[in-house]
């Protein structure tokens, strides 16, 4: 069975930083990893491949430093990494993105794609439904447990508001999964050799056989127009004095506001 | 296209460098140089104190012309409308009148009643009816919308960022090749050149930004459930009711519903919520619990929680408000124990009001909290409880 | 300090140091409260592949060396001593194994625990024979093709846990103390049970168990070297293991340091940090020299062990002995750091302090130690090479 996970490369969240003073996002460090959501779409991939048997491939789309979040995957359980870059690439939105990683998926072939529910940076969780489009594949949002793949199909477990669903579909399938569905594993010893020897091939806009103007900041409908900090309007109050008195002048506050 | 340095005006400063949330830019031999992770939000144009960075972007090409009117996907569940419905044709009616055109509700699935979409501003209200719609699918769902959108041409379509609109939504902005801004907090209207801008947080919240979709049509956006306040209006007029049979043009879906399992354990709708107290590592151990249980008791709200509480054990994962976990947008959120860190308050910052009670005066969450009680909260919060049960025995 | 460890090294001692500080140190005050045997970690180390670091390659494992077991039971035992020593025990248990086991029997035993699938341990000590080890009782009498084994161990760590039991016993009364030898015993043989399950000062999630034998039998496949070897086979195991033993040390009191100085950085007496205190800075200071010259002590052990040195019960006694000396000073003094909130248990240094103890006691007590140095100085006339 062939899995491919997709993965982001993030900044640690630890490392972008309200400077409360100056009201600037100041980065307090360099470290990147792997989105969060991903880990677990990455371990869902290696437990697949466990018991299925198969093959793991986890790809990214960004720019060369994104390599090291591929190594990182490869210490965690996946056979082999791919990276999908290109200065074309620069300034995608989602649309732009899944149109990339659709092409590599189409390329490689894959029988279940997985990606985490959404970025710790972008948080738009657009790629993976968009994926499926391209691809004209089904889509599985809110994975929280896959139970079986057998004859061709994948059935899971997915989230709603109130419950959980029970879900089928066919073969090739896209899934974003959730936090609940594992707890990611620490890297193993032989993974972290593997991942420092690892090859990790590089395809770009012509290896994909994508129009560079398709992608990118020309391939994107959306733009950023403006990025900024928000202000923080609300003056905060400290209410001070023994717990009585802070309790009373708090009461009195939101019943003010009519909030109790 | 690409970022800009003005040599001359560049001073090495690294003012860039540190405001950059991509680690994109550094300065070498004391000149800024972009690298290949850039994607031009400009935030560094903002920093540099001598501006001596610009975007340069292409012109984008015209928008066709002949795309009007501004739509609302108004989802249902349990046979009625969703806040969210309301809260987007209260929005909506304010950017269609800045557009000078019409407001339209979309439903798939006539149980709503129409007439309470004409209640919040919309001025025509589309009823698809289909019975692929009953299951829910996604697929089916954005499938139906696109051929809609393709035959009646709306130049902007918002929908809620509920989990069934993040999921479905995408879907159709993939169909129409057209740009989808997702978990919108704010919108407003460029009038003359007829863009929608799209405010939202990225980053946990850490950093705004405003995004367009200039060429595509429509332009679509989800929006964060419970930031839009809801307004029916006085007099409201009929709507003109579009009744749509889609039985034959609906999909077969490409995925199975096969069972549905209700979880009372996962009715913590906490999206929902007008009130919701929460509480942290401070607590010191599960038991402690119960005394967010009572106070959310008391003002009848929703129970969340930190992130180290969940991985603690001390409550389930369902509760857990913050980046990794639930976002939420309630009038009140009373955080109990709760330091504040960047990951917890990027999930409850829109809140409209916070209260925090944390006995470190230098607790991060003091900086965004209406109201801060520094002390003891095993003495605080059952103090609380019990005057806000004094409060409701009086009233 | 720069110890200019191989890359191998480095992936040991920064994954052993992740694994503590995401996994065991939400869950050590627990165990040490519940007294319960750490079988999730247990599992977490093996899918990281760190049972592997002491076997040899061809038997699934890393071929690391002496050193390597140390850096990932230091880095362990630096977040709880108890799981650290559990982990330990295991590489304690089938050292007789790597120095003295056919190739059957390393195929036999040595991929299990590679994979982390079985634990081992290794069993000495009785209740008339701790310090004095050639006193043991236990006897393995020949009949056929096993041995029958009757007897009983006192304190075994990984005891009710392991199912691998590396055993020295009396083979042969009359021939003193060449008439031992060392059995593997597994865990489900008729006549195998296990005794009381000890209620301990500290390490109190490792299991500490008695091991009873009442006409057991052993094939006599399970012999480890030959017959008589048992002392000689000992005494090399533990010249073996007295580096992690001192590692251990290392780590407990690496730990405790660690939340001692950032109780003196934030503890604010008198308007300010306590770390401002003169008193306090050379308690500090005394306690980083102290953990660094053990350290030290212990690695250039180890890299001469893992190096071809031949020589090494004296280096190795000493590293155990002055690292387990400085991890109850070290640890000692971190709670006196804490004060009153180092007394209390909702802190984290008492229970080091109560770990620590052990490592004074087990492996050859101190006492043992100072013998062992004695005679060797003696050998050498105190001369340095």
């Amino acid at each position: 069975m062939r899995i491919v996970v997709c993965i982001k490369q993030v900044p640690g969240t630890t490392s972008v930083a309200l400077d409360p003073k100056t009201n600037t996002l100041v980065r307090t460090g360099i470290e990147s990893i792997i989105n969060p959501f991903d880990t677990h779409a990455l371990e869902e991939g290696v437990r697949l491949k466990e018991r299925s048997g198969g093959a793991l491939t986890v790809i990214t789309m960004g720019p060369p430093q994104a390599e090291q979040a591929l190594r990182d995957a490869i210490s965690l359980g996946a056979d082999e990494a791919l990276l999908l870059s290109d200065p074309a690439f620069a300034g995608s939105d989602t649309l732009s993105t899944s149109h990339v990683l659709a092409a590599a998926l189409s390329k490689l072939g894959f029988d279940i794609a997985l990606c985490g529910r959404q970025t710790v940076d972008g948080d738009t969780g657009q790629v993976g439904p968009e994926l499926s489009q391209h691809l004209g594949v089904p889509f599985l949002a809110y994975v929280s447990k896959v139970e079986a793949i057998e004859d061709g199909c994948v059935r899971v477990e997915r989230m709603v508001e109130d419950g959980h669903e029970v879900l089928e579909a066919s073969l090739p399938a896209v899934m974003s999964v959730v936090k609940e569905i594992n707890v990611p594993r620490l890297p193993s010893l032989r993974g972290m050799a593997r991942s420092k020897s690892a090859k990790v091939p590089v395809w770009n806009a012509a290896d994909l056989g994508i129009d560079p103007e398709a992608v990118g900041l020309a391939g994107s409908p959306t733009r950023v127009v403006r990025v900024f900090t928000p202000k923080r309007i609300i003056q905060g109050e400290i209410l001070t004095g023994t717990a009585d008195a802070q309790v009373e002048t708090l009461v009195e506050r939101l019943a003010g506001a009519r909030l109790v | 296209m690409g970022l800009e340095i003005d040599r001359e005006a560049c001073t090495g400063c690294e003012a860039c460098v540190s405001a950059c949330p991509f680690a994109a830019i550094q300065v070498t031999d004391g000149i800024a140089r972009a690298l290949p992770g850039c994607n031009l939000c400009g935030a560094c144009t903002d920093a540099c104190p001598t501006d001596a960075i610009s975007v340069l972007a292409k012109e984008a090409a015209p928008a066709p012309e002949d795309y009007r009117g501004v739509w609302v996907f108004a989802e249902q569940r349990g046979g009625r409308f969703k806040p969210s419905a309301f809260e987007l044709l209260t929005e909506g009616r304010r950017l269609a009148a800045t557009l000078e055109t019409e407001l339209c509700a979309v439903c798939l699935g006539d149980e709503g009643e129409p007439s309470e979409l004409a209640s919040y501003g919309a001025q025509r209200v589309y009823v698809l009816t289909a019975d692929a719609f009953a299951d829910g699918r996604e697929d089916v769902c954005a499938q139906a919308l696109a051929d809609l959108v393709r035959e009646r041409k709306p130049e902007v379509l918002l929908a809620a960022a509920s989990p069934f609109g993040r999921a479905c939504i995408p879907q159709v902005a993939s169909m129409l090749k057209t740009g989808l801004t997702a978990d919108c907090t704010g919108l407003d209207v460029d009038a003359e050149k007829r863009l929608l801008l799209q405010t939202r947080p990225t980053f946990g919240g850490n950093i705004m930004a405003t995004i367009i979709c200039p060429s595509s049509r429509p332009q679509m956006a989800t929006v964060r459930p419970h930031v839009f306040p809801r307004g029916p209006i006085e007099t409201p007029s009929a709507a003109e009711v579009v009744r749509l049979d889609f039985s034959r043009r609906a999909v077969t879906s490409r995925t199975r519903l096969l069972g549905f399992v209700e979880e009372l354990s996962n009715k913590v709708n906490l999206e929902e919520a007008d009130i919701i107290v929460s509480g942290g590592r401070g607590l010191g151990k599960a038991e402690n619990f119960a005394l967010i249980r009572e106070l959310a008791d008391a003002l009848g709200a929703g129970v969340g929680a930190s992130r180290p509480t969940v991985d603690e054990g001390w409550i389930p994962y369902a509760h857990q408000v913050g980046q990794t976990g639930k976002t939420v947008s309630p009038k009140l959120y009373i955080a109990c124990g709760i330091s504040g860190a960047v990951q917890h308050l990027a999930g409850m910052q829109t809140s409209k009001c916070i209260v925090a009670i944390n006995e470190d005066p230098n607790a991060p969450i003091f900086s965004s909290a209406t109201y801060g009680l520094v002390g003891d909260l095993f003495e605080i919060v059952p103090r609380l409880t019990e005057r806000l049960r004094r409060r409701k025995g009086e009233a | 300090m720069q110890y200019f460890l191989n890359e191998q090294q480095e992936t040991v001692r920064s994954l052993a140091r992740r694994i503590a500080e995401e996994r065991i140190l939400p869950v050590r005050a627990e165990l040490d409260e519940r007294e319960e045997f750490p079988w999730n970690l247990m599992h977490e180390l093996a899918n990281a592949d760190m049972f592997r670091v002491f076997i040899p390659g061809q038997y699934g494992g890393l071929d690391g060396g002496i050193l390597d077991l140390c850096l990932a039971v230091e880095e362990l035992s630096r977040v709880c001593g108890g799981v650290a020593v559990s982990y330990a025990a295991n590489a304690l248990g089938v050292e007789p194994l790597l120095g003295f086991g056919t190739p059957e029997q390393k195929q036999r035993f040595l991929p299990d625990v590679a994979d982390g699938k079985r634990l081992a341990a290794f069993a000495i000590t009785e209740s008339v024979a701790g310090s004095d080890a050639s006193a043991i009782q236990t006897t393995a009498i020949r009949d056929g093709d096993s041995y029958v084994v009757n007897g009983s161990k006192q304190f075994i760590t990984n005891g009710g846990e392991a199912e691998i039991y590396s055993m020295v016993v009396v083979t042969d009364h009359a021939k003193g103390s060449r008439g031992a030898s060392v059995l593997v015993i597994e865990k489900g043989t008729p006549g195998f049970t296990f005794g009381k399950k000890e209620t301990k000062l500290g390490i109190r999630s490792s299991a500490t168990r008695e091991l009873v034998f009442h006409n057991c039998r052993v094939p006599k496949d399970n012999l480890v070297g030959r017959e008589g070897m048992g002392y000689i086979i000992a005494l090399k195991t533990f010249d073996r293991s007295r580096p992690c033993i001192g590692a251990q040390a290392v780590g407990i009191a690496q730990g405790a340091f660690e939340a001692a100085v950032e109780h003196a950085r934030t503890r604010l007496q008198f308007g300010k940090p306590i770390s401002s205190l003169q008193a306090i800075q050379h308690m500090l200071a005394d306690m980083a020299t102290d953990i660094e010259a053990a350290r030290a002590l212990v690695y250039v052990t180890a890299r001469g062990i893992d190096g071809g040195d031949k020589a090494y019960t004296e280096a190795s006694a000493m590293a155990k002995l002055f690292a387990s000396d400085m991890a109850m000073r070290v640890t000692t003094n971190a709670v006196q750091v804490l004060g009153g909130s180092g007394y209390m248990r909702d802190y984290p240094v008492e229970k080091m302090m109560r770990d620590a103890k052990i490592t004074q006691i087990y492996e050859g007590t101190n006492q043992v130690m100072r013998n062992v140095i004695a005679i060797e100085l003696l050998k050498r006339r105190g001369k340095h090479a």
